[in-house]
């Protein structure tokens, strides 16, 4: 371990600790926080925001270091927000106690994601390229129609409430948000290791070689499909933890997670962050998240309805200006946040680590 | 039987509206490998637009409903067309950035959509033959299925006529099958990647029209849920091909709407099972070239 990466490692802890004494301190920071840093409605939407930055971040496993391009990330979300839900809810009556209970579900909820992944997975990757988008997007959407439909089990269009009489009292209730604030943040960290130590892997560096070059890898007498089909399930998997963490942050889960959109949302949070870099995942989902609630709060504010309606109208909603940033990255800053650094520095362009077209589509 | 025959006409109904859809996805991803994600925003503006104007004209009738359909047509290759020359030529053949930059676009059109007309539907005058029934045998089929029918009959014809007789659509058909050979020749298929938009937006633009008279409203969301099934249809039926196109629409709208009658309302997942089936078991779909 050289100095470098001993530097990296210290600034990485110094940097969680800040993170976990926030609900500690009374850190204001106007425009971007609603309020204080230990009020509970500010560290929900941190919370909220380092969830989808795990989520992103295991996003970008896929798309970034494999080069998959994969619509369907949210049926997995929603598998590990659901799942839990529905196995709470039909636990509810069981006479252990509840701590087992709680385990019980979260390990039956795992065990749930990553059948799911290795079957979706497994088929999906027989075909590449746009139709492997495409596969993931036909899963996904019938996820999303499965869980509008049967309200009877999932709530449909209501969403699923969560069933608290399994789960600890340290994560039930308003006054408990830090407690979830803290779990927000072990899930982002430990799906940050994950992410980290499979891309250290020996498997991470074929999936990265693959991207680049699919028919060299087989040359060379290793099979891709193996491990692409591994990158899939382990970030299918640390997507549904992300999704059991926004169950118990949210107490319930809304239909909208599962849906094409909310996959293209975090296109444009992996895009937007920069898909060269880990910390870019991370960045891009608690800038994004952030900026959707801040532009929400200033669409209903007094100075934009004073506005005329030529400028009212566009600045109201906070998903056009978000949009339209992310057209304008694409345009003009590719490489995204974590790009910026780099062509500072430099002074030229860089382009983002972009998968190559599959030709065998 | 008469149960037969009205799925089979209003699936044909439904698959017409897949088919202004799809067959402009189709021949932009044939020629210029875009998976355009905005398509659904060019449905849904020329459907506002048309409205805004058809009802200002007049309401409920033939001339303003022509006017609507005129108006559509050319706010679609218009908006089409402009979004091709300032967005999508500067991200000339890098494939995944065009598709995110249309995936930007989408999302933020649809906001503004939102922001400027409401997030609720907004019903619409029909004129009154459109809500009438018409019976075949013994089957009462609801008359907009024919206009609709007629319509995606006449667009079809026209790009097959414009793809075979024109020198454009010589071009077009060329780039198709290898796009380096004709820049090689010459040729600036830059020109026809525009052409393709805008054509495509036009066709996009009367499905928007008409899907606000099969439906009955227009809404901010018209063009997203169509664009769903219009990527799967155009998948299905091969990427690039405007006949599988044609071929797919029909059979994804046919099979939808028997799977929503006689297996519970179930027919978008029918939809969605098909096209993984299709995709597996034929990855380049129904008439897609061969890799």
């Amino acid at each position: 371990m050289n100095r470098r990466t001993l530097a990296l490692v210290a600034g990485g802890v110094a940097l969680v600790v800040a993170l976990a004494l926030l609900p500690l301190l009374a850190l204001d920071v106007p425009g971007v926080l609603p309020g204080p840093t230990y009020t509970p409605g500010t560290l929900q939407l941190l919370a909220f925001a380092m969830l989808i930055a795990a989520l992103a971040l295991s996003y970008r496993m896929m798309f970034g270091l494999a080069g998959l391009l994969s619509f369907g990330h949210a049926l997995f979300f929603a598998a590990g927000a659901y799942g839990l839900g529905m196995i709470l809810e039909l636990l509810a009556p069981a006479e252990w106690p509840s701590e087992l209970v709680f385990l019980v579900a979260i390990l039956a909820t795992l065990v749930f994601g990553l059948v799911l992944a290795a079957t979706v997975g497994a088929l999906a990757l027989r075909v590449t390229g746009i139709s492997f988008a495409m596969v993931t997007l036909a899963f996904a959407q019938a996820g999303s129609v499965l869980i509008r439909r049967n309200a009877a089990t999932t709530g449909g269009d209501e969403g699923l409430p969560l069933d608290i009489t399994h789960v600890p009292d340290g994560l039930v209730g308003v006054l408990n948000t830090r407690n979830l604030y803290w779990m927000a943040l072990g899930i982002l960290v430990a799906v940050y290791l994950v992410v980290l130590w499979v891309e250290r892997s020996r498997a991470g560096h074929v999936a990265e070689a693959v991207r680049e070059n699919e028919l060299r890898v087989r040359v060379i007498g290793l099979r891709p499909y193996d491990v692409k089909l591994l990158v899939f399930i382990v970030a299918s998997v640390l997507a549904a933890v992300a999704g059991m963490g926004y169950l118990l942050l949210q107490s319930g889960a809304a239909p909208r997670v599962a849906t094409a959109d909310f996959t293209l949302t975090l296109l444009v949070i992996v895009v937007l962050g920069g898909v060269g870099a880990r910390w870019g995942a991370i960045v891009g989902g608690i800038v994004y998240t952030l900026l959707d609630q801040r532009l929400t709060a200033l669409a209903g504010s007094d100075a934009i309805a004073a506005l005329p309606d030529v400028l009212r109208v566009p600045l109201s909603e906070p998903l056009f200006i978000l949009g339209t940033l992310f057209v304008l990255v694409v345009l003009f800053l590719p490489g995204g946040i974590a790009g910026i650094p780099k062509r500072i520095a430099t002074g030229t362009r860089q382009d983002p680590v972009e998968p190559k077209e599959a030709t065998d589509a | 039987m008469d149960t037969v025959v009205l799925l089979l006409i209003t699936g044909l109904g439904l698959g017409a509206l897949y088919f202004l859809v799809a067959s402009g996805l189709s021949l932009i991803y044939g020629l210029m490998g875009v998976l355009n994600f905005a398509h659904g925003s060019f449905l849904t503006i020329s459907a506002f637009l048309g409205w805004e104007v058809g009802r200002r004209v007049s309401d409920g009738t033939w001339t303003g409903l022509a006017l609507s359909a005129v108006v559509g047509i050319v706010v679609g290759a218009v908006v089409a067309a402009l979004t091709e020359l300032l967005i999508i030529r500067r991200l000339y053949e890098r494939h995944i950035e065009q598709a995110l930059v249309t995936v930007g676009i989408a999302l933020a059109s649809v906001a503004l959509f939102e922001g400027i007309w409401g997030t609720d539907p907004i019903y619409t005058e029909r004129p009154a033959w459109l809500t009438e029934t018409t019976e075949i045998l013994g089957a009462r089929i609801p008359n907009d299925r024919f206009l609709l029918i007629a319509c995606a009959g006449l667009v079809l014809g026209g790009i097959v006529l414009f793809l075979r007789r024109t020198r454009y659509g010589l071009i077009i058909r060329a780039g198709v099958e290898n796009r380096h050979m004709v820049t090689a020749l010459g040729i600036d298929v830059r020109r026809s990647f525009t052409l393709v938009f805008a054509i495509g937006g036009a066709a996009a633009g009367l499905g928007g029209v008409l899907a606000s008279v099969y439906y009955g409203y227009v809404s901010a969301h018209l063009g997203s849920v169509l664009l769903i099934f219009a990527f799967i249809v155009t998948v299905i039926g091969g990427l690039g091909s405007l006949t599988g196109a044609a071929i797919a629409s029909v059979l994804v709208a046919v099979l939808q709407q028997f799977a929503n009658y006689y297996l519970g309302g179930t027919g978008d997942l029918v939809v969605v099972v098909a096209l993984a089936a299709v995709l597996l078991v034929r990855p380049r779909g129904l008439m897609g070239k061969a890799a």
